[in-house]
């Protein structure tokens, strides 16, 4: 079987196999509306209200959306907006901690006796998929059981330094096992592969252990070549199926969720205690002693470095996920999100990227794109804004993984070039759309 | 506050891949052939060597002062030129020729269409064409000091003329030639580094080389005569060093294929059908002038793209 190209990006997996510690000494949480995909949640406390691990602070909007729970016990300080990472700002709950991290007493494990009760307790949960995109896990769910052929779990973890999903895979698979007995029971799910890529050894064991324990599981040991976990490579490398350009995963019949958003979901229906905190691996070269960390939802990032021994160099740049695809954050203020997996701190060095130089069509981007797109050639027709030649080089299936910025040895801004190129791409639809509307 | 964060979009790590480490890497793989062409031919191949690279450089850098563009003999390309240039002339190639020659590479092909990346052609094979045509000293191949040049005649019109010479010979570069294609051993050590270094991939000079010896095999009828065609002429650092030109020649595996069997075929014709004796120049010329064709030829197909 033929496997999409990729790069070898290096592991620096100092976390792996050394389990996660409950970080202690949390004084309060910021809790932005916006931490999914879809409509902001909507505030459902006051400044001064008291509020419970658990406690709903924020009702999901209609539409896509997701609710929000308190993180800690506390008080209410302030609610008022916030700049979020990517430049917005946007509303946020701010909880005092009264260092007691009390559960709310009101919360009982859900019942579900069909699937309709499944999805609304998946949606009541507040989770989203905690791989890193944020959309919320209910709505993949809501769809015919009649379409789903695969449940493919995530398990790939094929960024740099991120060893949380290895975590969940290794110490928390009867949580997984809870949540895909469930799902099995009310989807009919006849397949669950979950892909795994070959350097997570521990990993692999704990799964194919729990995948004996259910019917029409199996793991998949997959090459270690990043992106595996780009959805549509994880699906053709597990399931040989290709998912087109504009489609789902669902249009070929699977259902890809991250392991900890499964895991997430079990605990949910053993407990009732809805999301309110993450394992999140803290790493980098400016960190004293990198870790995988327990935190409530809505910790600061400097809280995480504390915990993790403080900088052992100064940090030049602060990122919410893996060096790859990860986000810049403007300071270690930031909270930790629903979907944070890791909070990687780079020293100067490491963050220092070499300059740009001209191009020698080496090809090297090509030949390392999972999906054969030519981005040194899609760079061009950019710069001449040919929105033409931009739909011809079929820049539009990029999925901004940035194999090809990172391989070039001029340094060229592909990737970065690629995602103006869909952004161009739709404007112009856009505008077409008023035109012709 | 001058701790502030950096911002910036991702990817936030680099292979470290670079383009001078790429050109450090193909001068450090054609250093087995200016040896052995050095022991071959003499002092005077060192010479011609470090009078084309010195030139290209210099050449390169004042036409980058000149111009008042961002300086570029950084990169090692300009060296590479003038190194690959040598190569491919004989040690008895007279001084200003050879600086003529890398006036022409550097300032005619390469920076006066834009520098690195933007020349249509290579800039050393180029070079070569042009002072073979110009020059009747290029037609005079040098020979090994230590030789008894057989009539001097080289291999490639000794086969003609219906000798076939020692393959052993040919293969260690005991032949006459330029400086650095006479020994196809020290090109091969080169060629290994470079698929080792993933600097460049086999599938243009396997192409290349392979359809040579197929074409010659079922012309000729022997096996013998077919390698001793191959490892003949400019067909090993052509094939290895010349079409493997990034900027000359299409990037996917397949578009390299059509490329090397192109080469190859037209190598083939002009060798036996033409009024030069090599063809290797030639072929890769012409190639390189095909190459966009050949590029879209040999595109991925797009995974999950719409079917047009």
């Amino acid at each position: 079987m033929a496997f999409l190209h990729g790069v070898h990006t290096p592991h620096r997996k100092n976390t792996a196999d050394k389990g996660a510690e409950p970080i202690t000494g949390i004084k309060s949480v910021i809790l932005p509306m916006q931490m999914h995909i879809g409509a902001p949640a909507v505030p459902a406390v006051k400044v001064g209200d008291l509020v419970k691990v658990g406690t709903l602070i924020a009702e999901a909007a209609n539409g896509l959306s997701s609710p929000i729970y308190s993180s800690v016990s506390g008080k209410v300080t302030k609610i008022s907006d916030i700049l979020t990472s990517s430049g917005s700002t946007c509303p946020a709950v701010i909880i005092e901690s009264d260092g007691e991290m009390t559960p709310d007493e009101n919360i009982t494990v859900p019942t579900v006796t069909s699937r309709q009760e499944l999805i609304e307790a998946i949606k009541k949960s507040g989770i989203v998929g905690l791989g890193g995109a944020g959309f919320p896990t209910y709505a993949k769910w809501n769809v015919d059981p009649e379409r789903i052929e695969e449940l493919v779990i995530n398990g790939a973890e094929c960024e740099p330094y991120i060893t949380s999903d290895s975590y969940t895979m290794t110490d928390r698979a009867d949580d997984m096992e809870y949540a895909l007995l469930a799902l099995k029971e009310h989807f009919g799910l006849k397949r669950i592969i979950i892909g795994i890529e070959s350097n997570k050894k521990k990993a692999i064991e704990s799964m194919k252990a729990m995948s004996q324990k259910i019917e029409g599981c199996e793991v998949k040991v997959l090459p270690q070549v990043y992106p595996q976990g780009g959805e549509k490579v994880l699906v053709y490398h597990t399931t040989k199926k290709v998912i087109e350009t504009g489609k789902l995963p669902i249009d070929v019949g699977c259902i890809v969720c991250n392991c900890t958003t499964i895991a997430a979901i079990g605990s949910y229906l053993k407990t009732g205690m809805p999301l309110v905190e993450k394992c999140v691996t803290v790493d980098g070269g400016a960190v004293a002693e990198p870790k995988n960390v327990i935190v409530p939802i809505g910790a600061p990032l400097s809280d995480l470095f504390d915990f993790c021994g403080g900088f052992k160099a100064e940090p030049k740049k602060i990122l919410y996920g893996g060096p790859m695809m990860g986000v810049a954050v403007p300071s270690a203020d930031v909270p930790v999100l629903k979907s944070t997996n890791a909070v990687i701190a780079l020293t100067a060095k490491e963050a220092k990227l070499p300059k740009t130089t001209a191009c020698i069509r080496c090809g090297a981007c090509t030949n390392a794109c999972p999906f054969g797109l030519y981005p040194a050639e899609i760079l061009l027709a950019y710069k001449k804004k040919d929105a033409e030649a931009l739909k011809r080089l079929s820049v539009d299936t990029c999925m901004l993984c940035g194999c090809c910025s990172f391989i070039c040895p001029a340094n060229r801004p592909l990737v970065q070039t690629n995602s103006l190129s869909k952004q161009l791409l739709r404007e112009e639809k856009a505008k077409e759309a008023t035109k012709n509307g | 506050m001058d701790n502030l964060l950096s911002l910036s979009a991702s990817p936030h790590i680099h292979s470290g891949r670079s383009t001078s480490a790429i050109m450090r890497d193909v001068l450090i793989a054609l250093l087995p052939t200016t040896v052995a062409g050095t022991i071959i031919f003499g002092l005077r191949s060192l010479l011609v060597v470090a009078v084309c690279v010195i030139s290209c450089v210099l050449l390169e850098a004042l036409y980058n002062l000149i111009t008042k563009k961002d300086q570029t003999i950084g990169d090692l390309s300009a060296a590479v030129t003038g190194l690959l240039l040598a190569l491919n002339l004989p040690a008895n190639v007279p001084i200003w020729q050879c600086v003529v020659g890398c006036v022409f590479a550097i300032i005619l092909v390469k920076c006066l269409f834009g520098g690195i990346g933007r020349n249509l052609v290579n800039p050393a094979i180029t070079a070569r064409v042009f002072m073979l045509v110009s020059f009747s000293s290029l037609a005079k191949a040098a020979f090994p000091a230590n030789v008894d040049a057989v009539s001097s005649a080289t291999p490639l019109m000794q086969i003609e003329q219906g000798t076939v010479p020692s393959l052993l010979d040919l293969f260690l570069g005991k032949n006459g030639g330029a400086i650095g294609e006479v020994s196809a051993a020290a090109l091969l050590v080169g060629f290994i580094y470079l698929l080792c270094r993933r600097v460049i991939t086999w599938h243009i000079p396997v192409s290349f080389i392979g359809s040579v010896f197929l074409l010659s095999f079922a012309l000729e009828g022997s096996a013998t005569t077919a390698l001793a065609l191959i490892l003949s002429g400019g067909l090993f650092i052509g094939a290895i060093f010349m079409a493997t030109d990034y900027v000359t020649s299409p990037p996917t595996p397949l578009g390299k294929i059509v490329f090397g069997l192109g080469a190859g075929l037209l190598t083939f014709l002009i060798r036996h059908f033409g009024a030069y004796p090599e063809g290797v120049s030639f072929a890769i010329l012409f190639m390189n002038i095909l190459t966009p064709y050949i590029e879209k030829l040999g595109a991925f197909k797009v995974f999950g793209g719409r079917k047009a």
